[in-house]
């Protein structure tokens, strides 16, 4: 917690701003202080952006004050926001990517040496900025060859350079990797405790826990809550952002575990680089059982799950079997008509194709079944009776069956993939990062659809990096580390510090 | 509407390129609108004409359609050429073997075995692209300079007309092929033939095998994103090797209708592809791309081409210009098709889909 909250920087006094047809702001109030982490939380589409664009001068409120150290100031553009000492790192990058870091740094300022820019002398205040809160840039280099989380750091150095006191970030963890997460909020603690303003834009509630000092809670342009991280919990706050009650853990019935269904022993699997990702894995999982898969990214969850799918081969005296059949040697297809169903971690990529229409990528899988083709040609009415129920089932928000799937929302796309993959009563389910990106609404749906599922008798293996979705999916958690299993441990009485010390390769 | 949209595009790239095209005329000093009229004239100036046209653009079509299944798959296919020759060889030796079928046999037989060669020439690179990652462009190039020699070889050898040989001048081409597998005329005592006919079925079926069947399904799937189409079971290497045995299928076709739908009824060459192709497997890439790669598009789009080709001829005897004007003409037209917003995006998707493919591929 910060010690040093300081003055009110800010005050958005009665805020209202419409779009045709949407009232994105809704006489919104909201106010930072210096040396605090002040965070704005809300599904997506519910108004933070369109709040901070109007506080960076980009729109015009209809109604509503800012106030600027308690001065009443009316901000006409970005340029004038800036000369405020309000910085903004956007969602979507603003960098030139064939110039230089001190380059991109010195766009739209005047130097010293004008008409010359002193690229030196701003490479010099980027070092003084880099050094002061530990951000690593090397300024002399092309901002194409950074990757995104340095690219970040740049446009945050950007605004430090330019003076600002009050920093804006609008969902900068959305194109992070999790290491890349921590590193940014040790960066942004030092500059909270050096006393500037931070607002933090997120809908991840983990994420809004450690970082923020104050919460305020948007929904559909409204504030519904403020609050903070100790006054509350990620279900106080779910409840808040999707207006009712939210199930973060489903309700998990107690099943009779059956027999085993997927079995895996001595899985071993080279990763993309060569060396050993998967190492040795003994793992079974039975009838009407969840095995959540805990472990830091990149310690073999990925190579696991595609060698159960067939998509990646195994090392020899791997054994998979699916329902006692053994599956190691068969292709993708083989093992899905043994049972198998696979939600992929990369959803764009893997799970569906943004081109192909919501009712093409339902049948994706099964779209060679008796069921929808008959002598080689495709029975439409069939499909889209199918695919009719399944979008009812699943409540896929679409315009229509026919709307190409790219155009949907994250959480809308899992739930098409999911709605496939369960529809023909699998044995044996991998899920990979089942709620990802997604919006809270629909996780919790995506979570009861796959504890109905074992509650039917399948097996399923979710890997997650989310340990509250662990803890709250499974009922037996395994935590990989370096390719190995360290443990496998019953949910009852697993606590996250426990995990956390496997997940460190640290043994009890 | 956009599809409606979708076919301004092309058409106005057209335009273009006429207006391009007269420039050219009164730079040699020709009258551009004499031109335009002695070009249309050819085309479709009569009901013979038409007939020329239509037959002119029957491999175009089909060579453009094979193009747009390959191309939904994300595969190049530059082999056309090399298609027809094989379909042409395989079905001129079946009709050498068997003389006396009659037609109402010989004729499907023929076309199912210039499909065939074509099928096969077509697997060929598939197989080479998808189990060792050998670029299909450069082997389907490849394949062309080798059916030609093969061509030349069996024209030259064992297929050479026993007359040739006899009178000592060894024209490179066979004898005079079965009566009855000459392809029937549509309408009595026109050029029109069969194969025309067939043509637009071919293109239709394209367009009904890519989106109404399971198997069009699956190319489309590998083509869009074969990450995606591999998790969920599609076989990505068997439907490249469909995608090009199918488009190689129907530039075979094209191959047995150009012997069987031609007055000679014989296989000929003057020792190069172009020869006896009449460049058809490479106008036919320029006529789906007029066409946006879909298949029903590049019907009307051949024969627009096909009316080009032979108004070009009107145009030359009309103006005593140089033929090389028609060839410019033609690549005009295709700068600008092939550099209008559409077809650039189309050829983007394909970049993106292939580079992927290669992964894909590369790993297992
Ligand atoms: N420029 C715009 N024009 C029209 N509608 C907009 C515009 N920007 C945002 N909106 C709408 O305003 C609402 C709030 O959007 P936004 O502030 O981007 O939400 P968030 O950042 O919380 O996801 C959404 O319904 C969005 O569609
Ligand atoms: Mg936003």
């Amino acid at each position: 917690m910060a010690t040093n909250t300081g003055e009110v920087m800010l005050e958005m006094r009665n805020i209202t701003k419409r779009f045709p047809g949407v009232l994105a702001n809704d006489s919104v109030n909201f106010d930072v202080r210096a040396g605090e982490v002040h965070t704005l939380l809300g599904e997506n589409g519910a108004g933070k952006s369109t709040l901070m664009k109007v506080l960076f001068g980009l729109y015009q409120p209809e109604e509503g004050e800012i106030l600027l150290n308690g001065t009443p100031t009316k901000i006409t553009s970005p340029t004038h926001a800036i000369n405020q000492r309000i910085g903004m790192i956007h969602q979507h990058f603003m960098l030139v990517p064939t110039l230089t870091v001190a380059e991109n740094v010195a766009l739209g300022l005047k130097s010293g040496r004008r008409p010359l820019t002193d690229l030196k002398a701003v490479a010099r205040g980027i070092a003084d900025i880099s050094d002061e809160y530990g951000l690593a840039v090397d300024p002399n280099v092309d901002i194409w060859r950074l990757s995104v989380g340095e690219r970040q750091r740049v446009e945050i150095i950007k605004a430090l350079y330019r003076k600002a006191e009050l920093l804006v970030l609008d969902e900068p963890t959305a194109v992070l990797t999790p290491q890349e997460v921590d590193e940014l909020f040790a960066i942004l603690r030092d500059m909270r405790n050096s006393g500037k303003g931070l607002v933090f834009i997120s809908h991840k509630l983990h994420e809004v826990m450690a970082l923020s000092d104050r919460i305020t809670v948007l929904r559909n342009g409204k504030v519904t809550g403020a609050t903070t991280p100790a006054e509350s919990d990620r279900s106080k706050l779910a409840s808040m952002m999707v207006g009712r009650e939210v199930k973060l853990a489903p309700d998990k019935p107690l099943v009779e575990i059956g027999k085993p269904r997927l079995t895996i022993s001595n899985l071993s699997v080279d990763g993309d680089r060569g060396a050993v990702a998967v190492d040795g894995v003994d793992l079974e999982i039975r009838a009407g059982e969840i095995l959540g898969i805990a472990g830091v990214s990149g310690n073999g969850q990925r190579e696991l799950a595609e060698a159960i799918a067939g998509l990646r081969s195994v090392k020899s005296g791997s054994t998979i079997s699916i329902d006692g059949k053994d599956v190691a040697g068969m292709d993708t297809r083989d093992r899905r008509n043994a049972g198998l169903s696979y939600v992929p971690e990369e959803r764009m990529r893997d799970g569906a194709i943004g081109d192909f229409t919501v009712a093409e990528n339902l049948i994706l899988v099964d779209h060679g079944s008796d069921e929808f083709s008959a002598r080689g040609m495709f029975k439409f009415a069939e499909i889209e009776t199918h695919c009719s129920q399944l979008v009812s089932d699943y409540a896929v928000k679409t315009p229509s069956l026919e709307t190409p799937t790219s155009s949907l929302s994250g959480g809308n796309i899992q739930k098409i993939i999911l709605a496939r993959e369960l529809a023909n009563e699998p044995s044996v389910m991998i899920a990979s990062q089942p709620t990802r990106g997604v919006d809270i609404g629909a996780a919790e749906y995506i979570h009861s659809r796959l504890v109905d599922a074992r509650d039917r008798g399948m097996a399923t293996m979710v890997i997650s990096e989310d340990l509250d979705e662990v803890l709250g999916l499974a009922d037996r958690i395994a935590v990989l580390c370096d390719g190995k299993v360290m443990d496998i441990v019953p949910v009852e009485g697993a606590t996250k510090e426990q995990l956390g010390l496997l997940m460190a390769g640290v043994k009890s | 509407m956009q599809r409606l949209f979708g076919a301004a595009v092309p058409l106005l790239a057209a335009l273009v390129a006429f207006a391009c095209g007269a420039i050219m005329l009164v730079a040699v000093g020709a009258d551009p609108v004499e031109g335009l009229r002695a070009l249309v004239d050819q085309a479709v100036g009569s009901g013979p004409r038409i007939a020329t046209t239509l037959v002119r653009a029957t491999p175009l079509l089909l060579v453009g359609a094979g193009i747009t299944i390959a191309f939904r798959a994300s595969v190049v296919n530059i082999g056309g050429e090399g298609q027809i020759v094989a379909g042409a060889l395989l079905s001129t030796i079946v009709a050498i073997q068997l003389p006396n079928l009659p037609g109402i046999l010989l004729v499907p037989l023929v076309l199912i075995a210039g499909a065939l060669g074509g099928a096969v020439w077509g697997a060929i690179p598939g197989a080479l692209k998808a189990y060792a990652s050998v670029n299909e462009i450069l082997s389907t190039i490849m394949l062309n300079l080798v059916a030609v020699q093969f061509m030349n070889f069996l024209l030259r050898g064992w297929l050479i007309d026993p007359l040739e040989v006899e009178r000592g001048t060894r024209i490179p081409q066979t004898a005079r092929l079965s009566e009855n597998a000459t392809l029937p005329a549509l309408i009595p005592g026109s050029r029109l033939h069969l194969g025309v006919l067939v043509a637009v079925l071919a293109a239709i079926g394209a367009y009904v095998l890519l989106w109404r069947t399971p198997l069009g399904f699956r190319l489309r799937a590998v083509g869009h994103s074969p990450e995606a189409a591999k998790a969920a079971g599609i076989p990505v290497k068997k439907s490249i090797v469909t995608a090009l045995a199918l488009s190689g299928s129907l530039s075979g076709l094209a191959g047995a209708i150009l012997v069987f739908g031609s007055e000679s009824v014989r296989m000929v060459t003057d020792g190069s592809a172009a020869g006896f192709t009449g460049s058809a497997g490479f106008n036919g890439i320029v006529a789906a791309l007029f066409g946006g790669l879909h298949p029903l598009w590049t019907i009307p789009s051949s024969f627009l081409f096909g009316g080009l080709l032979t108004g070009a001829t009107g145009l030359q005897r009309a103006l005593q210009v140089p033929a090389a004007l028609a060839v410019a003409l033609n690549g005009i037209v295709v700068i600008f098709v092939v550099s209008s917003a559409k077809v650039r995006t189309r050829l983007d998707q394909l970049a993106n889909a292939r580079s992927e493919m290669k992964e894909v591929l590369k790993d297992a």
